[in-house]
């Protein structure tokens, strides 16, 4: 350890590794032809918007492809004041 | 009856050239036979790095067109007699490498040698996708770096859409390959660990090689790095995994940060 890099920027290594998990879950599941996460995205953020109002924005879907097994994750942040959508 | 191995990574210049010769050699040097063969046509440097430039006279493309016999544009290297060395042309275009005639090239070989090892040129056409097509075994060079890395998950996509063994139905057999690792910036978290890498890609490691002045020093003399400083780090890490590519299960070793303490103290290289 060096006594200086205590005083440096923050570790970068982690940055690197947690942006490739996200660009590589896009990438492989687009190169494929179709775009299966932004399909998948835009059609859960059509059944939830039927219920809840949702930003577009704030709906995250990452997909995780493993040896065995492919995890999908969805993250949709609603706002607390909107609540149910009115009809 | 051989295998062929690819030796490819998507971007250019994480040491593939490099790796072909320093596995070559070793193989060699365990008394199996093997030929390299250049695949990066218009831009050759296997020769090179080979230290045969002024041997060639016949090359891949010659062979292809039936200009010239296999046995004439083969160059046996000097040093290993189990060595032999297939040219890429300099001068002709990429699109002269047909398929039908790379699978001509590549069958004659794996008859004739224990190992056929295609050094792949960068990027994703004609060129990666012809040197991949036979393969049994694929090295996927990586550096520990974003752009090596995100690359070298397409050419994985590639090796298991594009190849004859995956449109059989089977599957290349992948290994991966970290070269120019750093182990003071691995540890002081500023460079991926071969872990993340590991995790990120998802197939198999072969070894790691470390960032070293040894790669430059062999390229300078044309000899393959396990045959220029066999007792070197670099060296050490090629023959390992040479060891590993004929069936050999042994534990990868990690290039440790040979840093002295005081060295570590006040960031610089002991040695």
């Amino acid at each position: 350890m060096n006594i200086l890099r205590l005083f440096r920027k923050p570790k970068s290594a982690s940055t690197a590794r947690d942006r490739l998990q996200v660009l590589l879950a896009h990438e492989r599941a687009s190169v494929g032809g179709n775009d299966l996460v932004g399909l998948l995205r835009d059609e859960i953020l059509a059944v939830i918007s039927k219920h809840v109002q949702v930003d577009s924005n704030k709906v995250y879907v990452k997909m995780e492809r493993g040896a065995q097994v492919s995890t999908l994750e969805v993250d949709v942040q609603i706002p607390f004041d909107t609540g149910v959508k009115a009809a | 009856m051989g295998k062929a191995i690819v030796v490819t990574s998507g971007k250019g210049g994480v040491g593939k050239t490099t790796t072909t010769a320093a596995l070559g050699a070793a193989l060699a040097q365990r008394g199996e036979k093997v030929v390299v063969v250049d695949f990066d046509v218009g831009l050759r440097n296997l020769d090179l790095v080979m230290g045969a430039e002024r041997r060639v006279v016949y090359d891949l493309i010659n062979v292809i067109h039936g200009e010239a016999k296999l046995q004439q544009a083969l160059i046996r290297d000097k040093r290993l007699e189990t060595l032999y060395l297939l040219p890429a042309s300099q001068t002709r275009d990429k699109d002269k490498l047909t398929p039908e005639g790379v699978e001509q090239v590549i069958s004659a070989l794996k008859k004739n040698f224990d190992w056929v090892i295609c050094d792949s040129p960068a990027g994703i056409e004609r060129g990666p996708t012809m040197a991949m097509r036979h393969a049994d075994i694929a090295i996927i060079v990586t550096n520990p770096e974003v752009s090596s890395v995100r690359d070298s998950d397409r050419i994985i996509g590639l090796l298991d859409a594009k190849t004859v063994k995956a449109e059989r139905g089977e599957r290349v057999e992948k290994h991966l390959l970290v070269t120019r690792y750093d182990p003071a910036r691995a540890e002081a978290g500023d460079m991926l660990q071969v872990d993340d890498v590991l995790e990120i890609l998802s197939i198999p490691l072969l070894g790691i090689i470390p960032e070293s002045t040894d790669v430059l020093r062999a390229s300078n003399l044309g000899t393959p790095v396990t045959l220029a400083d066999k007792q070197s780090e670099t060296a050490q890490a090629y023959f390992e995994a040479a060891r590993r590519l004929t069936g050999e299960i042994i534990p990868v070793t990690i290039p440790s940060d040979r840093r002295s303490f005081f060295g570590k103290f006040f960031g610089r290289k002991a040695a």
